[in-house]
């Protein structure tokens, strides 16, 4: 009986991986169960300096060039033979995009219940998960009975945390011949220096108020000063101003940052559903009546042509001082 | 070609939501329901493709009768037919039930391509399509945004964080569907008219060889909440240059954030 925790990588461990390795590490100590790891990728080698102090005890490397992308063949027959080899009882994986479809996937293998999107996850003689439904304007709290019992967690959201720098033990795992349907043909990376929205510590969101797209440079530029990511709301992008994969909110990508800067962004639900989980939200616009700052931490009543280009040279001189 | 599309009436959720007094479930009265906003743009896709190539399009939902309503749309935008899974049983099952059910609907349909939305803004579960897949063995592909079929083989764009892959699946195989693939069309009068005419199918578990005690619930709902809203909503005052810099000064001093 044991907690098994998927690493999501992309060459390297991706933050969520080590967010999921805190979660579960709280719940194999809650259950008293053992705690491993599960990793598929190309190679985990030194990298696994940084899997100290989860509690891990053995992390499971499959490490095979073929399979350093994702792949459904390929990754879900391990872990589904690996949970029955372990007799795992608690698996916890990431609700990245990708992760979303393998733990999905490894959960109808495994004939398994699962959360996806999670928030908080807990043990109380089950796995207990913490969930928002309906674009986030109700919380629910279940509790999974059936074993093996599944959860994914909200990236961003989990605090990475170590305690003491106990290492796991790694096996190395041979792979298993699999012949895979699906052909990745091209794996494309978005424009270097991009930060990727939903990872990101600080988001920078322009909405209407940015007027058009040719001011859309004004919400990039704070984004720059920050060191964030440039989101948008969802009129912004109906309105052909900016990419759809710039979209927080309910039909677009579901963040938590650190900060969350929404600027000329009224408020609507539907926003609302792609950053509620946010830490500290900022709201800068010129209506003082916008819902946006019913739910901010911190509000300006401004024009964002002012308030964006003074905010990022202010952010400038504090983080060159 | 059968192509099956997975559908789902949901809440709109620009309502406002209340719970009951048992904390347990949502109040419903005073709610509007849609289609779930990806499952239209899967509806599209699917109709694109019929055009394109010639397919019969199957909507295929899973609920009680006011399910047929986001069926009729679909119907009145250019799929053929539905086919809902509907009675006893059918209520109180989680992703892992729906999706047993819903394999085994698409199986009796004989789909070569399945088209789901990638995920239903109700329960926000993002499993059910995917899980269809894997119990009928089929290639799969989640959130795409762009879609081609060349003869056998579907090749598709799926957003990832920080990029994209596209990938060739050969067919039978489930495509879950992200929003920017397409424009998803208004039905006009006249096919609204004709969708009435339109058959729709309904089969039990039992029919589909399932049963309600096989697919009972691992998960249980302990309560439902309204999420709290601690948020400072602290508006600064004072000119421009003032409240910028007050701004930094909570950022970095009070919140230890900057």
């Amino acid at each position: 009986m044991s907690v098994l925790v998927l690493l999501e990588q992309r060459g390297e461990l991706k933050p969520c991986a080590l967010e999921a390795a805190t979660i579960a590490g709280q719940i194999a100590k809650a259950s008293g169960m053992a705690l491993n790891a599960c990793y598929i990728g190309q190679s985990l080698s030194d990298q696994a300096e940084s899997l100290k102090g989860f509690g891990i005890e053995k992390v499971y490397a499959y490490e095979n060039a073929s399979l350093s992308h994702y792949s459904n063949d390929g990754y879900v027959p391990i872990v589904r033979d690996l949970v029955n080899e372990l007799g795992a009882k608690v698996i916890i994986g990431s609700s990245s995009a990708l992760g979303k479809e393998f733990c999905a996937s490894v959960a109808a293998r495994l004939g398994a219940e699962l959360v996806q999107d999670a928030i908080g996850l807990g043990w109380d003689g089950g796995l207990k998960a913490t969930k928002p439904l309906y674009a986030g304007k109700v919380i629910s709290e279940t509790k999974i009975t059936t074993f093996p019992a599944m959860a994914s967690v909200r990236p961003n959201v989990i605090s990475i945390e170590r305690n003491g720098d106990g290492a796991p033990e790694l096996v190395k795992r041979d792979m298993p011949q699999v012949s895979l349907r699906t052909v990745l043909k091209e794996a494309a990376q978005a424009t270097a220096g991009t930060i990727e929205l939903t990872e990101a510590k600080v988001v920078v969101s322009g909405g209407r108020g940015i007027g058009g797209p040719e001011n859309w440079p004004v919400i990039e530029d704070l984004a720059k000063a920050l060191g964030a990511a440039a989101g948008a709301s969802r009129a912004v992008v109906d309105a052909g101003w900016v990419h759809h994969s710039h979209q927080v909110g309910q039909t677009g990508k579901v963040v938590s940052p650190d900060i969350y800067v929404a600027c000329g962004i009224s408020g609507a639900i539907q926003h609302q559903a792609g950053m509620r989980t946010s830490k500290i939200i900022v709201a800068i616009n010129k209506d003082p009546e916008a819902n946006i700052f019913k739910i901010c931490d911190y509000g300006i009543v401004g024009d964002l042509f002012e308030v964006c280009p003074l905010l990022a040279a202010e952010v400038r001189k504090v983080r060159a001082s | 070609m059968k192509i099956a599309v997975l559908i789902k009436r949901v809440p709109d959720t620009a309502s406002v939501f209340a719970i009951n007094p048992d904390q347990k479930s949502v109040a419903t009265d005073k709610l509007k329901f849609v289609m779930s906003p990806y499952d239209e743009h899967a509806v599209e896709e699917a109709i694109k493709l019929k055009e394109a190539n010639g397919a019969d399009v199957v909507v295929v939902s899973l609920g009680p009768d006011s399910a047929k309503e986001v069926m009729r749309t679909a119907l009145a935008m250019g799929a053929d037919e539905g086919l809902l899974v509907t009675g006893a049983g059918t209520d109180s099952l989680t992703s892992k039930g729906v999706a047993e059910a819903l394999a085994a609907a698409v199986k009796s349909i004989g789909a070569e391509l399945v088209f789901a939305g990638k995920q239903a803004v109700d329960d926000d579960a993002s499993q059910v399509a995917e899980r269809v897949a894997e119990l009928l063995e089929m290639a799969h592909a989640s959130v795409v945004t762009k879609f081609e079929l060349n003869g056998g083989t579907a090749v598709v764009n799926r957003e990832i964080e920080g990029g994209s892959y596209t990938l060739e699946l050969p067919l039978p195989a489930v495509i879950t569907i992200e929003k920017g693939i397409n424009t998803p069309r208004y039905p006009t009068l006249p096919n609204i008219m004709k969708a009435k005419k339109k058959p729709i199918a309904e089969k039990s578990l039992a029919d589909l060889g399932l049963s309600a005690e096989a697919l009972a619930p691992g998960v249980v709902l302990e309560s439902l909440s309204l999420p709290r809203q601690n948020r400072r909503n602290h508006i600064i005052d004072g000119d421009t240059p003032a409240r910028v810099n007050e701004l930094i000064r909570l950022l970095k001093e009070e919140e230890k954030a900057l």
